[in-house]
């Protein structure tokens, strides 16, 4: 399993409120979290969030235990996110929900190429590559049948 | 030798391991994407409706028709499986838990992040997302990976106006924000018998603010005395010797009132530093401060006195406020010029019931002060219920002068 696109470098302690708002919780409509997501970090950014990697500081995904947070990054194309260290229970829903995410301290600037592999932990970013802990055969086979609602299925 | 964690799941630190949860549950914000993904799975019939609960909270009553369709559709399903559910009115999901129904040595999961208040009891308590959760009501059971233990080491006994909330909010600053991630918090030491069940549940609810997954006290005469009220007769917990990655050392007769500045819980600063800082609005209530002994000692210190800022006060149970009502607190906190709202979760979540405006700065006793929470533009400064009762009466954040 590989994923791959385009840098987004964001800060520390990005909690689950600033990915999706409390507000924006009462619709089960998974567009409509998309749309919103990161809205009070920087407006503009649902709409640039399509084919890219997220590269964030440590403590991703802090707060709330919101499923929405993880849909909602998901849903506006984030192919996956990368972080030093994540919240546990944003790294459980992330895999849960098929979102790709992978325990790394690197360096990046916007828009450089991301190729990462949760099976090998081999994570290149522009021309750096970083060596970390893989998932778990678990965790991968629930990211690869693209959630635990589908693993769960194909299970039966 | 093991930690409390390790005793109740079985397994040294760092093992995964699949454990029968004792009891699961989710509210009505969480169960809404719980009982999608439940039926996305077509998993059948729930494994063990027995010990699955829904307790509606977060918006209660329903805010409008799109909350109530859905909260609707989740108390029908409710309803037809079997689950224990309890309804708009009765009180925030981890408060009504700690009702005489978690117990010591249980494992339990919660479709919240504050799952970890029933720590306070020796259960392992701990958050779980929605698809998880689904995935619980089909099998029973989850995954688990022993968590390492942070030993917070209490000595003596909280002194002058200072409370539970002040230590709690003191030790997320020392650890910070993601100082205990993946890691179990226990709280030990001869400072423990001082402090209230009530006051251990605010000790426990906070340890998800420091990452941790959980925050466990040994049951001891206390826990068994509470339980015993619930009918229940429950032995303690005795510690064993055990290997903690890290030990942090507090001195309860240190600990003064301090505020969580915005926007993180973890910038804490004494509330005599901040002093007179304008207020639009206090807030006393949640899961963490909205129990029968934080509306009492309010009443007590607020008592013949008018508010000077709106102040809304949300017990977190009906059972709270039944006694708020039969003791006469409820009474003088009405006296007073507060605004009293139904039990549940009220305006902590930002979703109605004193949602903050733009510019607009709230003293609340809740957990949580991240940017926008309580309404865009809005500031909340978390602090506790003698802090909140202090700035009532002075109209701006004021320090608390000694509880009577
Ligand atoms: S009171 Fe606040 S922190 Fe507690 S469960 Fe409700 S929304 Fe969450």
């Amino acid at each position: 399993m590989k994923i791959e696109g385009r840098a987004l470098c964001l800060g520390l302690d990005i909690d689950t409120d600033v990915i999706i708002a409390g507000r924006y919780l009462r619709t089960k409509d998974r567009s409509e979290w998309a749309r919103h997501a990161f809205e009070d970090l920087d407006p503009s950014l649902a709409q640039r969030l399509e084919g890219t990697v997220i590269i964030a500081g440590k403590n991703f995904g802090c707060g709330s235990s919101r499923e929405q947070a993880a849909i909602a990054l998901k849903e506006a194309g984030v192919r996956g996110v990368i972080a030093p260290s994540f919240a546990r229970i944003f790294f459980r829903n992330a895999i849960n929900i098929g979102l790709p995410v992978i325990e790394c301290e690197c360096t990046c600037s916007d828009n450089e190429a991301v190729s990462a592999d949760p099976g090998t932990g081999a994570v290149t970013i522009g021309t750096h590559t970083y060596h970390t802990r893989p998932l778990s055969p678990r965790m991968l086979e629930i990211l690869s049948a693209g959630g635990l609602v589908a693993y769960w299925r194909g299970r039966r | 030798m093991s930690t409390l964690s390790e005793r109740i799941l079985g397994a040294p630190a760092g093992d995964y391991v699949d454990r029968q949860v004792d009891r699961a549950y989710v509210h009505d914000g969480t169960g809404v994407l719980t009982l999608e993904a439940w039926r996305a799975m077509e998993a059948g019939a729930p494994a063990r409706p027995g010990r699955c609960y829904v307790l509606f909270d977060h918006i209660v009553p329903a805010n409008n028709s799109v909350t109530a369709g859905l909260q609707h559709d989740l108390r029908m399903f409710a309803r037809q499986q079997g689950f224990h559910f309890t309804d708009v009115g009765d009180g925030i999901c981890h408060q009504l838990m700690g009702e005489g129904i978690a117990l010591p040595g249980e494992i339990m999961v919660g479709a919240d992040s504050h799952t970890c208040t029933l720590g306070a009891f020796g259960a392992f308590a701990t958050g779980v997302g929605a698809t998880d959760m689904a995935a619980i009501w089909a099998e029973g059971g989850t995954w688990f990976r022993v968590p390492e233990t942070i030993a917070m080491r209490m000595r003596g006994a909280l002194s002058g106006p200072a409370e539970a909330k002040d230590l709690a909010l003191t030790y997320v600053g020392r650890l910070s924000m993601d100082g205990a991630t993946y890691r179990s918090l226990e709280f030990v030491g001869d400072g423990v018998a001082s402090l209230s069940i009530e006051s251990r549940m605010t000790l426990s609810n906070l340890a998800v603010e420091t990452g941790a997954k959980a925050g466990l006290f040994y049951a001891d005469g206390s826990t068994c005395r509470y339980l015993g009220a619930y009918g229940h007769r429950v032995n303690p917990q005795e510690p064993e010797e055990c290997c903690y990655e890290r030990e942090l050392h507090f001195d309860l007769g240190e600990v003064v009132p301090v505020v969580a500045v915005p926007p993180r819980v973890d910038c804490v600063k004494p509330v005599a530093e901040m002093e007179g800082k304008p207020l639009d609005q206090v807030f006393v209530g949640t899961c963490t401060n909205g129990r029968f002994e934080d509306l009492s000692r309010f009443a007590a210190l607020i008592r013949g006195e008018k508010v000077k800022v709106r102040t809304l006060i949300a017990p977190a149970s009906r059972s709270v406020l039944e006694r708020a009502t039969e003791t006469g607190i409820l009474a003088t906190l009405v006296r007073a010029g507060c605004t009293i709202l139904p039990p549940g979760c009220g305006p902590c979540l930002g979703a109605h019931q004193g949602v903050l405006g733009e510019g607009e700065v709230c003293l609340s006793t809740a957990n949580r002060n991240f940017k926008n929470r309580m309404g865009v533009g809005g500031e909340i400064y978390l602090g506790s219920v003698a802090t909140a009762a202090a700035s009532a009466r002075a109209g701006f954040l004021a320090a608390p002068e000694a509880t009577p």
